[in-house]
């Protein structure tokens, strides 16, 4: 019988550099966004806790502003440090999504277009795991608004650069905004409950002994960040913050 | 008269393989690549030989009819195989292993050849090893053993329930290695459907392509055939639904001599017929025997279900009939007993017909956690099938048809009498005589494939050396296709009354009745003439649907059906010229006063050849006499 | 018991193919699925009609060879059976069962219910094996290997080969299929020499067929064998560590 696969003739003949080689296999992309994974989740852990000194009043959380962009202290130009972050964030930002959009597409080839006629009922894969791929768009098209909205300022008339209490307090005095960074956390909690769990699972960290801690760790991260990050967005609109 | 020339080497039967191998003639490593070689099968025997056939550098193609080699049937062996490492520091010996296989095989077998398979059965276990077979282990990193039936010695290697499914892995995965490296070719969907000669030596393969229906010819220096058994002669048996006697009942109507047709072998530990649309009997391990109790009640009309029955109304008759060997009898001597149970009506389940195989004793020994971990995946095989849960209700067990001890008659060189054309694995006669002892399959296949046919085989090939194969053009070869393509088409259009299936059933039947567990002369005389008439109702009767040049199984199965007709009248005849019960082949003419199997070692010392004399004519009937200079014949005992 | 079967019905690879309606009436509880389709064969033959074709063969759940997605299970629902082991028991009267091949572009349909599942014989060719020729090979006990060390790798030597993973997934990803066999020889001594070179070469040859692993775990939960994801974790470090590692330091590590 004439088989598919028996194609060893198709390999690129050319050597790539390793770093490419190694990105163009599917694994590695995985492993890619594990690990642009962990970067993202760590930012957005630092952002939270950063962003609660907002409870402890203005010159908190705008002294806190500032420190940030004096990281480095006197060895540093000021902002040269929080730049090579935010570009190193940028690019792990940019790699993971890269990464998910072009499994994504190897995924859809893979299946094909006949799809089960008997609706497929997913035993395991939860909801967070089924729509990671719609999770990540939301927050990605909210995290453009966010950053205009709070960083750049573009998206909120009342910018004032640098008085980040002012600013938060007043991007969510308006409704809409609050119900849409509402909705994009919550967004963002089932993708990285997935994301937590999934990213041990990636890079390959497996041991039996603490395998079930990762779906606790997914759960307390995920709880702890989100629900952090909501209480912005209701403190305002319910005057706590003004 | 033709005689047959078994080519034993001479000398003590511990350097007979030793001598013969520095006594074959070699074929120099740069010129194996000028040699073809065609394996049909992909089981322990196909697989392995392929495998050693490519490393040493032979040009090797490979037939399947399954869509990857690692579907063979040797992948549903569960229980284990044998080697005499003697790990467990029990006494044994290769020396023993081969006594216990020569009495196991009830003095039937060829003493040379189950030296030889004994002594390198150690080479198989270290081979698999290698290869990374999970075998089962001690705490201490070390092989573990189990024992089975006719042995008392702990030589089994396992793992769990699934060791023939790891050692093919093994062999499939060295062929794997070949094919990826271009010394193997493989051909998977593709049924081998002719054997061709010419001048008297094999020339090669006609092969129909399932998918596609094209038939196709294949040439080659020799041919190697590897297909198993035909057990499902018998409609109902052990063996996987596409086995089939096909190629070796081919390869017999080539001249091919038949071997010792009647000697089947009929498993004590299935899991009992149901129900008239069945397809097929599932085995439970012979290992199972290691811990469980088979008995019955011993009043026949108890109808109280099993945990209800008192310890001393149940008759564990293995234990109180052959104390030494006890449930772990051999499989011919307990499935007789679980017969004779049956037939005094004491057979229990809702059709009275199986006996019980009870763990209680065990687990409350063990605990259940040890009997989960030895035979979970029975277990749960065999609660699946049918719905009981053998931890707490004894399973309820049942002799079927499992292994054919006999095949296509081979040398010592495991060459047929056509040369060129060699048989391994079950698909020979070779080792097992009368009965085939538990864990014994495994290691015959991996024996044959692995450590003794690529020696042999040089024997022959090196008078070949730039000799090219017969064309595929050649006038033999379009006879064949020519005739394979007319038996498709005549099948398709016979457009009768009945299906394949309707026909294999009755057959079945006919062959389990008369030619199953006991036969007799009425019975296989009968059966002689059922037979014949039930075939030539086949060939005007049968409905094939579907077309030939597409997927068809129907049609694959009317072909091998048609084949499995002419091998039951063979067996049939086999089993009426054996005046003698041994092993397997039990006639109700030739027992002891205790119902045992009576021997005529006087007479019958023999293997029966059987040479194909033309359709519908009857075979001629050759001897190979039997000597036996190291195991002594005597009455097989396990008292 | 009667039942309707909506079984995919197509000719040959390639060709188009369409749901077509069966009735199966009479059928016992007791009858195996398989046994099920058989009984529906013998009378399509009986009234002329072409029999459905599906892949079988050892009817013990072994052999790998049956599998076809019953009502979107595959191997149809209970968990821990290939679909030769699932008996009409575990249907009810007048039920209706949708019957469909395997879905993925990596293993397209020979007929029916058939698919062709050789790309994952293609898998285990890249590497899927231990490079020694028969002959030659040391005593067994030569190297002990600890019991939970060769319970691991058996439990993952038990795939059976049946492409349920790759039918449940999502993705149509060969992950558990291949980690299955790469942690059979990975974890075992015998495997270390090629460990690396081996996970590399079947990890890419499976991505020339299949999707990529999304951490779902319907694969596991399909697994005729319930073998277990933690495979694909091993083999994803293992890929790590085949694409970083100096392999000619293999004794410093």
């Amino acid at each position: 019988m004439t088989t598919i696969g028996r194609r060893n003739d198709t390999k690129p003949a050319r050597k790539l550099p390793w770093i490419v080689e190694f990105y163009r296999s599917d694994v590695a992309k995985k492993w890619t966004m594990a690990v642009s994974g962990i970067i993202l989740l760590g930012y957005i852990a630092a952002h939270m806790v950063g962003n609660l000194k907002v409870y402890l009043g203005p010159e908190s959380i705008n002294e806190y502003g500032h420190a940030l962009r004096d990281l480095g202290g006197h060895l540093v130009p000021e902002e040269h440090l929080l730049w090579i972050m935010r570009i190193g964030l940028a690019f792990a930002f940019a790699i993971h999504v890269h990464a998910a959009y072009a499994l994504t597409r190897r995924n859809l080839a893979a299946r094909g277009k006949v799809r089960y006629d008997a609706p497929r009922e997913y035993l395991v894969a939860n909801y967070a795991s089924r729509t990671m791929r719609y999770s990540g768009i939301i927050v990605l098209l909210f995290i453009v608004f966010h950053v205009s909205d709070l960083t750049i300022g573009t998206a909120n008339p009342e910018h004032v650069s640098g008085d980040i209490y002012s600013n938060m307090v007043a991007s969510f005095e308006r409704v809409p905004v609050a119900v849409a960074y509402i909705v994009a956390n919550i967004a963002l909690g089932f993708h990285i409950f997935h994301g937590v769990w999934s990213l041990f699972q990636s890079i390959g960290a497996n041991n039996e002994t603490y395998n079930k801690w990762r779906r606790y760790l997914a759960w307390g991260f995920t709880a702890v960040i989100i629900g952090g990050n909501l209480s912005f967005p209701i403190a305002v609109q319910l005057g706590v913050i003004s | 008269m033709t005689t047959l020339d078994a080519k034993v080497p001479a000398g003590p039967i511990q350097d007979k393989w030793t001598s013969h191998r520095f006594d074959s003639k070699l074929v120099n490593p740069a010129n194996k690549r000028k040699y073809e070689i065609i394996i049909i099968g992909t089981g322990l025997a196909g697989a392995s030989a392929a495998a050693s056939f490519g490393e040493m550098g032979y040009k090797v193609r490979v037939f399947t009819y399954h869509d990857s080699p690692r579907r063979a049937h040797s992948i549903a062996a569960q229980g284990g195989i044998n080697a005499a490492k003697n790990y467990t520091n029990d006494g044994d010996s290769i020396f023993r292993l081969f006594y216990d296989t020569v009495k196991g095989g009830d003095y039937r077998s060829r003493e040379a050849n189950v030296y030889r398979l004994a002594e390198v059965a150690n080479e198989i276990i270290d081979q698999c090893t290698a290869q990374g077979v999970p075998f089962a282990r001690e705490y201490g990193g070390l092989l573990d053993n189990r024992s089975f039936g006719g042995a008392q010695v702990s030589r089994t290697f396992y793992a769990r329930g699934q060791t023939g499914q790891q050692l093919l892995l093994g062999a499939y995965q060295a062929l794997a290695r070949q094919i990826a490296l271009g010394n193997v070719t493989l051909y998977n969907r593709s049924e081998m459907l002719e054997v061709v000669t010419h001048e008297g030596r094999a020339a090669g393969v006609v092969v129909r392509d399932m998918v596609s229906g094209e038939i196709s010819s294949h040439s080659a220096h020799a041919v190697v055939l590897a297909t198993g058994g035909y057990s499902n002669v018998f409609f109902l048996s052990t063996n996987a639904m596409a086995c089939n006697t096909t190629a070796i009942w081919r390869a017999h109507r080539k001249g091919a001599h038949f071997a010792n047709p009647c000697f089947t072998q009929i498993h004590p530990t299935c899991i009992p017929v149901h129900d008239e649309f069945q397809s097929k009997l599932t085995l439970m391990s012979e290992s199972l025997r290691n811990d469980g109790r088979i008995w019955v009640p011993i009043n026949p009309d108890d109808t109280r279900p099993a945990n209800d029955i008192p310890e001393d109304e149940r008759d564990y008759y293995l234990e109180r009939i052959y104390p030494s060997f006890g449930n772990l009898a051999p499989r011919d001597v307990a499935s007789r007993a679980a017969m004779r149970m049956i037939d005094e009506n004491r057979g229990i389940g809702p059709l009275k017909n199986g006996v019980y195989l009870d763990f209680a004793e065990a687990i409350g020994r063990l605990g259940k956690d040890v009997i989960e971990a030895r035979y979970g995946n029975l277990f749960e095989m065999y609660e699946r099938i049918t719905d009981e849960d053998p931890y707490v209700v004894p399973m309820r067990i049942y002799p079927a048809p499992h292994y054919t001890m006999g095949g296509l008659w081979v040398d010592y060189n495991l060459m047929t009498n056509v040369p060129g054309l060699y048989a391994i694995g079950e698909a020979n006669f070779s080792d097992h005589g009368a009965n085939r002892l538990g864990a014994s399959a495994l290691m015959q296949g991996l024996a044959d494939g692995y450590f003794v046919l690529p020696y042999t085989i040089a024997d022959y090939l090196v008078d070949y050396l730039n000799v090219a194969p017969v064309s595929t053009d050649h006038e033999v070869f379009k006879d064949s296709e020519r005739e394979v393509d007319e038996r498709m088409k005549k099948l398709l259009s016979i457009n009768g009354m009945r299906t394949v299936d309707s026909f294999h059933r009755e057959l079945g039947n006919i062959m389990i009745e008369h030619c199953g567990l006991a036969r007799s002369k009425a019975g296989l005389e009968k059966a002689l003439v059922q037979i014949p008439a039930l075939r030539e109702e086949f060939w005007k009767n049968v409905r094939v649907t579907g077309t030939e040049d597409s997927y068809n199984s129907e049609l694959a199965k009317a072909a091998r059906v048609a084949d499995f007709f002419e091998l039951a009248e063979l067996m049939c005849r086999d089993a009426l010229e054996r005046e003698e019960s041994c092993g397997g082949h039990f006639r109700v003419e030739h027992q002891t006063d205790e119902g045992e199997a009576q021997r005529d070692d006087v007479n019958q010392a023999h293997s029966s050849a059987w040479e194909w004399n033309g359709y519908g004519q009857a075979q001629t009937h050759i001897k190979e006499p039997l000597e036996f200079e190291y195991v002594a014949l005597a009455q097989r005992s396990y008292k | 018991m009667d039942l309707t079967l909506k079984v995919w019905r197509q000719d040959g690879p390639g060709k188009p193919g369409e749901f077509k309606e069966y009735e199966a009436k009479g059928i016992s509880s007791e009858a195996s699925f398989l046994e099920m389709l058989d009984t529906v064969n013998e009378r399509l033959v009986e009234a002329g009609d072409v029999p459905i074709e599906f892949d079988h063969d050892c009817r013990e759940g072994i052999c790998g060879m049956c599998g076809v997605m019953i009502n979107g299970h595959p191997h149809g629902d209970q968990k821990g059976t290939a679909t030769c082991q699932l008996h009409m028991r575990k249907f009810n009267d007048g039920d209706r069962i949708v019957i469909e091949p395997w879905r993925a572009t990596g293993l397209p349909v020979v007929r029916d219910l058939i698919v062709d599942r050789s790309p994952l014989d293609r898998i285990i060719e890249a590497g899927g094996y231990i490079s020694v020729n028969t002959g030659g090979a040391p005593d067994a006990n030569l190297i002990p290997i600890p019991k939970p060390a060769a319970e691991a790798s058996m439990d993952a030597a038990a795939c059976i080969g049946c492409a349920a993973c790759i039918a449940a997934c999502p993705n149509s990803a060969g992950q558990l299929f291949t980690s299955a066999k790469l942690a059979h020889l990975n974890l075992l001594p015998q495997g270390q020499p090629e460990r690396y070179k081996r996970t590399a070469a079947m990890v890419e040859k499976m991505e020339e067929f299949f999707g990529s692993c999304t951490n779902h775990g319907e694969c596991e939960e399909a697994c005729p064998k319930s073998i277990s994801i933690d495979n694909i974790a091993l083999m994803n470090r293992d890929y790590m560590m085949a694409k970083l590692k100096d392999r000619r330091k293999f004794g410093q590590r």
